[in-house]
C-alpha cells in the first residue's frame, strides 16, 4: 500500500459512495452489486485510513460507521415500518430486521480492520455486536410494544381458527431472541410476558364460560383439544423455552382454577363418572391432572369417598339382612358369606380402575386402601369382620362349599382373601378363628383338599408372617403324622388279636400347644368304648413311653346300629350322644336325673345332648312331656317307631361354645403379651427414647398383626415399669431409659 | 397420718410435762451432749420399751402434747425430717435425726418448729422430696409396690390439698368413682403432683395425652371432660 496519507474527508467521500450502494443493494435494486475490486478499494481505504499514524482516523471511523447506520434506520427504515400497520407493520419488521443484518455483515466487512486491534485497545464492543445494538436501541425499542401486540392478536386469531401466517410470526419471534444477543431478557420481558398474560386472559374467558355449560366430560375434552393446540403452536412459532411456561398457563386456567366446579359437577363430575364407570372420561381425567402439583389429590379424594360409600352400603345391606333373620347363625351365616363375596367382587371392580384408568398411580393406591380400611374393619350383628373373613375361607377350604368353585377359581378367590386381608386391622383375630375353624375341618374330615389348605397356609404366612402359621402347619403335619400312627395301631392289633376291643376304632392323636384347646368332661363311658381306650393306650405305650394322652370325648363321632322296628338303621352320632344311646340298651325308659348321674355331665350339657335326640329332627328318644325344651323332670323313652327313609344318618350336636367370645379373650390376651415382647425388645436397643417415639415403634413393629390400642401400649409400658424393666428418665417424664 | 391407731392412752402424758420444765437448763459449750441426752430421753417417754421404738400409741400421746391431730400433715412432715421407714413407728435414730434437725430437744420446742416444718416445704425440691417419701410410707408390706385407693384419696387430701384444692377434690371424686385401678404405684403417685403443678386448671388446654402421662390420668381427663358437658 502507498505511504500517501488519506485525508479524512476525502477517505470518507470515498466510503459515502460506497455505502449509498450498498443501500441500493440492500432496497433490492436490480443489478445493483459490489465487484471484488470496488470491495477490495473501500477495505483498502479503511484500512490505509487507521493505520497511517498521523492522522490516525480510526476513532472517527468507528464513529461513522455507528452514524452511518443510524441514518440509515431513522431514514429509511422507521419511518417504512412506522407506514404501515397490523401484519403489513410485521413483515416490513422482519424485513428490515434481515436488512440490518445484511448491512451489518457488509459495513463489517468493509470496516473489518477496525475489528481486529482498534476495538480492543479501546475496549469496544466489535462492530457486529455494535450493529446489533444499533437496532435494538434505534428500531427495536421504538416498535417492539407494537409488534408485540399485532403477534399476540395473531395468535388470538388463531385460537379462535383462522389461518395465519405462522412463518411471519416464528420470524418475528427470532428477532425477539436474536436482539438479545444471547441474553433472554427482551424475549422474556417484552414478548414473553405479554404473551402468557394474554394468553392467560383468553382462557381465563373460555373456561368461564365453558364451566357453566359445559358437562365435566365435556369440558375435559376441550381442555385437552386446547392444550394440544396451544403445544403446537409453541413448537411451531414460539421459542422452546416459552411451551413449558405457556402449557402451566393454560393448565392453571383451565383446570386448576375450576377445579371443585368441574370435579364436583353433580351429574357428570367425578363421583357421577365413577358410578356410570365411565373408563374413558376417568381417563382424561386423569390425563389432564396428573401433572398437575396435587392434581390428583381431588380426585382421589372423590374416588376414595365413592368406594367408602359402597363398601359402608354393602355393610349396611348385610346388616339389615341379618337382622331380618335374627342374628348370623344357621341360615344368617350365608349373610356373611354373601358379604365377604361382595366385598372382594367391589375389590377387583375398583382395583381394575386404579390399575386401568389411573394408571396405577400411587395416590389411587392408597385411595383404595383407605377406603376399604373405613368398611371392612366394621362388624355386622355382633360378629367381628375378622370372623366373617375367616367364615368365608373356612367356606371355601371346606369340603362341598356352598361356592363349588374349580381347583383355579379357589385358588384364585384364597389370594384375593389374603389380598383383602391386609386392609383388616385385627389380623391376629382373623388368623385364631382361622385356626379354629381349620381344626374342626381337620378333624370332621372335612377339608377338601390337602393341596389347598397349604398354599392358602403359605400365602397366609406371607402377610402376617409366620408365628400365625406355624401352628397351623403343625396340625395339618398333625393329621399325616396320625394317619401313620393309626397304621400301625391296627397293625398292633392284628398281631395282638386279644386285645380287639370287637370295635373297629380310629384315634386322632393331637400335639399339645399347636391345637385349639378343648374341654372334656368326665364323661362315664360305656364299657364297649372303655375297652376301645384301653387297647390304644396299650399301644401308645409301646409307642411313645413318656407321653401323656388326654382323651377328648367331646370331639369323637360313632356310628351305631339302631334295631328300630320299622328297620334296622346307621345312625352317626357324638361319642357323647352314643354314650347316652348306649344307655337304653339295658332299660326301655330313663328320667333326666337317672341319666345325668349314670353320664356324669353337666346339666348344661346333658340338656343339649337329650335336646339332640328327642326334641330336634331326629327323635330317637321320646320325650314326656312332648315339651320343645327339655327339663330336668323330663322322662325319655327309647323310639322303637323311628325310621327314615335314609338308612344312614347323622345326628348333629351343636356346640354350645360360643367361640367368638373365647376367641377374643384368648387373642386379648396374646395381644398384651406382644406389646410387651415388643416394648421389651425395642427399649433394650434404643436404651433410651422417648414416649412417643416408643409408642410409634411399638405400633409400628406390631402393625403386620393387628393395630394396637394407645391406651393398651401405655397401660403396658406402665406395668413393664412396675416390674422394672423401664424407668422414667428422672429430669424429662417423657423419656424412658431400659433398665438392664 | 394414716394407719395410725386410734387408742389413747393416758399414762405417758405425766411423763411429758416433767420434760418440759427442762428447757432452759443447758450450758451453751456443753450444748452438744446434753441435747442428744435430752433427745434420747424425750425418746424414752413416748417409746414402747420392749420394742425400743415409738409405737402408735407412742406417737398418739406425742401428737397430743404438740396439741395436733395424729392425722395432721405436720406429724406426716416430721416422720419425712426423721426419714421414717415404717409408718406409726419412729426408732431411736429417726428421732434423733429429726430432733437435732430441728433443734428441738422439748416438747415445747417442738411445738414451737411445727409451723416451720410447712414453711420449709413451700421450696420446690423439698416438697417433691416429702410428697415421694408420703408414698413410700405408705408402703408398710415388704415388696409392696403400690397403695390402694382409699388411702391414696386421703394422702392426696392431706399432701396436696392446701395448695391444689380444687384439682384434689375432683382427683379424689374420679378415684372414688373408677373401677379400673384399685390400687396406684410411685409412677402414678408422681404424676399427680407434676398434673397439679404444670397443667392448667380447670380447662385443662395444655394437657396432651400423646405424652407419657399415666392412663390415669388420661382418663381422669377425659372424664372431666365428659363431666363439663352434664
Amino acid at each position: 500500500m502507498g505511504s500517501k496519507v488519506i485525508e479524512f474527508n476525502e477517505g470518507w467521500d470515498y466510503l459515502q459512495r460506497g455505502i449509498t450502494k450498498l443501500k441500493k443493494i440492500l432496497d433490492g435494486t436490480p443489478d445493483a452489486q459490489f465487484s471484488s475490486e470496488e470491495y477490495m478499494m473501500i477495505y483498502t481505504t479503511i484500512y490505509n485510513m487507521s493505520t497511517q499514524i498521523s492522522p490516525n482516523y480510526s476513532q472517527q471511523l468507528y464513529e461513522k460507521y455507528g452514524e452511518a447506520l443510524k441514518e440509515y434506520i431513522k431514514s429509511t427504515v422507521l419511518p417504512s415500518i412506522a407506514e404501515k400497520h397490523g401484519e403489513f407493520m410485521l413483515r416490513e419488521l422482519v424485513k428490515r430486521w434481515a436488512n440490518h443484518k445484511v448491512m451489518v455483515t457488509w459495513l463489517s466487512r468493509f470496516f473489518n480492520y477496525l475489528d481486529r486491534w482498534f476495538v480492543s485497545s479501546k475496549s469496544l464492543p466489535r462492530l457486529s455486536e455494535a450493529g446489533l445494538v444499533c437496532f435494538r436501541e434505534h428500531v427495536y425499542q421504538e416498535v417492539n410494544s407494537n409488534a408485540v401486540a399485532c403477534v399476540i392478536d395473531l395468535i388470538d386469531k388463531e385460537r379462535e381458527g383462522s389461518q395465519i401466517d405462522r412463518a411471519l410470526l416464528k420470524n418475528v419471534v427470532d428477532m425477539f431472541v436474536e436482539v438479545g444477543m444471547g441474553q433472554m431478557e427482551a424475549y422474556e420481558m417484552d414478548f414473553e410476558a405479554e404473551m402468557l398474560a394474554d394468553s392467560g386472559e383468553h382462557y381465563s374467558r373460555k373456561a368461564a364460560s365453558w364451566i357453566l355449560e359445559d358437562s365435566c366430560p365435556d369440558y375435559m375434552v376441550k381442555a385437552e383439544e386446547c392444550l394440544r393446540m396451544e403445544k403446537e403452536r409453541a413448537s411451531h412459532y414460539l421459542h422452546s423455552s416459552s411451551e413449558q411456561k405457556l402449557i402451566e398457563k393454560v393448565q392453571h386456567e383451565l383446570l386448576v382454577v375450576h377445579a371443585h366446579q368441574l370435579l364436583d359437577k353433580e351429574h357428570s363430575g367425578c363421583r357421577a363418572l365413577i358410578r356410570g364407570d365411565k373408563v374413558e372420561d376417568l381417563s382424561r381425567m386423569f390425563r389432564l391432572y396428573h401433572n398437575l402439583p396435587k392434581g390428583l389429590e381431588p380426585v382421589a379424594n372423590v374416588f376414595k369417598q365413592h368406594v367408602a360409600d359402597e363398601g359402608k352400603a354393602l355393610v349396611q345391606q348385610a346388616e339389615d339382612a341379618a337382622s331380618n333373620q335374627q342374628g348370623l347363625n344357621g341360615a344368617g351365616a350365608e349373610v356373611g358369606l354373601v358379604l365377604v363375596r361382595k366385598i372382594l367382587e367391589l375389590h377387583d371392580k375398583y382395583m381394575g380402575y386404579v390399575n386401568g384408568c389411573f394408571m396405577n398411580h400411587s395416590v389411587f393406591h392408597k385411595a383404595l386402601k383407605e377406603a376399604f380400611e373405613v368398611f371392612c374393619n366394621k362388624s355386622v350383628a355382633g360378629s367381628s369382620s375378622a370372623e366373617l373373613l375367616a367364615g368365608f375361607s373356612d367356606n371355601i377350604l371346606k369340603k362341598g362349599s356352598s361356592e363349588k368353585l374349580s381347583d383355579e377359581a379357589i385358588e384364585e378367590t384364597l389370594e384375593k382373601v389374603i389380598t383383602l386381608l391386609a386392609y383388616y386391622s385385627d389380623r391376629d383375630l382373623y388368623a385364631e378363628f382361622c385356626r379354629k375353624k381349620l381344626a374342626r375341618r381337620l378333624l370332621f374330615d372335612r377339608s377338601g383338599n390337602q393341596d389347598h389348605e397349604n398354599s392358602f397356609l403359605t400365602k397366609l404366612k406371607q402377610q402376617c408372617g409366620g408365628q400365625f402359621t406355624s401352628k397351623m402347619q403343625a396340625m395339618v403335619t398333625d393329621m399325616t403324622l396320625t394317619k401313620d400312627m393309626q397304621t400301625n395301631f391296627e397293625q398292633y392289633l392284628g398281631s395282638n388279636p386279644n386285645i380287639k376291643p370287637g370295635i373297629d376304632l380310629s384315634v386322632v392323636v393331637l400335639k399339645t400347644g399347636c391345637w385349639p384347646s378343648y374341654k372334656s368332661s368326665d364323661l362315664n363311658l360305656p364299657e364297649e368304648i372303655v375297652k376301645c381306650v384301653e387297647a390304644f393306650k396299650g399301644f401308645y405305650d409301646t409307642q411313645a413311653k413318656r407321653r401323656k394322652l388326654s382323651w377328648i370325648y367331646s370331639l369323637g363321632t360313632c356310628n351305631l346300629v339302631g334295631k328300630f322296628e320299622p328297620k334296622p338303621m346307621e345312625l352317626v352320632v357324638s361319642t357323647y350322644q352314643a354314650a347316652l344311646l348306649l344307655l337304653f340298651n339295658d332299660t326301655d325308659r330313663l328320667s333326666f336325673s337317672e341319666i345325668s348321674t349314670q353320664l356324669n355331665l353337666t346339666n348344661e350339657d346333658l340338656v343339649r345332648l337329650l335336646h339332640s335326640l328327642s326334641c330336634a329332627k331326629y327323635k330317637i328318644l321320646i320325650k314326656e312331656p312332648n315339651t320343645k325344651t327339655v327339663q330336668a323332670d323330663d322322662n325319655f323313652v327309647f323310639n322303637y317307631k323311628f325310621t327314615d327313609k335314609m338308612r344312614k344318618i347323622r345326628i348333629p350336636l351343636p356346640p354350645i361354645v360360643d367361640e367368638k367370645k373365647k376367641v377374643t379373650e384368648d387373642v386379648e390376651k396374646e395381644r398384651k403379651y406382644a406389646i410387651d415382647a415388643a416394648l421389651v425388645r425395642i427399649m433394650k436397643s434404643r436404651k433410651v427414647l422417648s414416649h412417643q417415639k416408643l409408642v410409634m415403634e411399638c405400633v409400628e413393629m406390631l402393625q403386620r398383626m393387628f393395630k394396637p390400642d394407645i391406651k393398651a401400649i401405655k397401660k403396658r409400658i406402665e406395668d413393664l415399669i412396675t416390674r422394672d424393666y423401664l424407668e422414667r428418665d428422672k429430669e424429662d417424664s417423657n423419656m424412658f431409659k431400659y433398665v438392664a | 397420718m394414716p394407719r395410725a391407731t386410734s387408742k389413747r392412752k393416758a399414762p405417758s402424758s405425766t411423763s411429758a410435762s416433767v420434760t418440759a420444765s427442762d428447757v432452759g437448763s443447758t450450758r451453751p459449750g456443753k450444748k452438744g451432749k446434753k441435747e442428744v441426752d435430752k433427745i434420747g430421753s424425750l425418746f424414752d417417754v413416748y417409746a414402747n420399751k420392749t420394742l425400743d421404738m415409738i409405737d402408735p400409741e407412742g406417737i398418739v400421746s406425742l401428737c397430743s402434747h404438740l396439741g395436733v391431730d395424729h392425722t395432721d400433715v405436720r406429724i406426716l412432715i416430721l416422720a419425712w425430717k426423721m426419714k421414717a421407714e415404717k409408718q406409726g413407728y419412729f426408732s431411736r435414730e429417726e428421732w434423733r435425726r429429726g430432733l437435732k434437725d430441728l433443734n428441738a430437744d422439748t416438747i415445747a420446742k417442738l411445738k414451737k418448729a411445727l409451723p416451720g416444718l410447712e414453711k420449709e416445704l413451700i421450696s420446690t425440691p423439698k416438697f417433691e422430696d416429702f410428697y415421694a417419701f408420703a408414698f413410700q410410707y405408705c408402703l408398710t408390706e415388704d415388696r409392696q409396690k403400690s397403695v390402694d385407693i382409699e388411702t391414696i384419696c386421703e394422702l392426696l387430701n392431706l399432701v396436696l390439698g392446701p395448695k391444689y384444692c380444687s384439682q384434689v377434690d375432683l382427683l379424689i371424686k374420679y378415684l372414688k368413682v373408677q373401677s379400673e385401678y384399685r390400687a396406684l404405684n410411685a409412677d402414678q403417685w408422681r404424676h399427680f403432683y407434676r398434673f397439679c403443678k404444670e397443667i392448667s386448671f380447670p380447662d385443662l388446654e395444655d394437657y396432651d395425652s400423646d405424652q407419657a402421662w399415666p392412663v390415669i390420668i388420661d382418663n381422669f381427663v377425659e372424664w372431666m371432660k365428659d363431666n363439663k358437658h352434664s
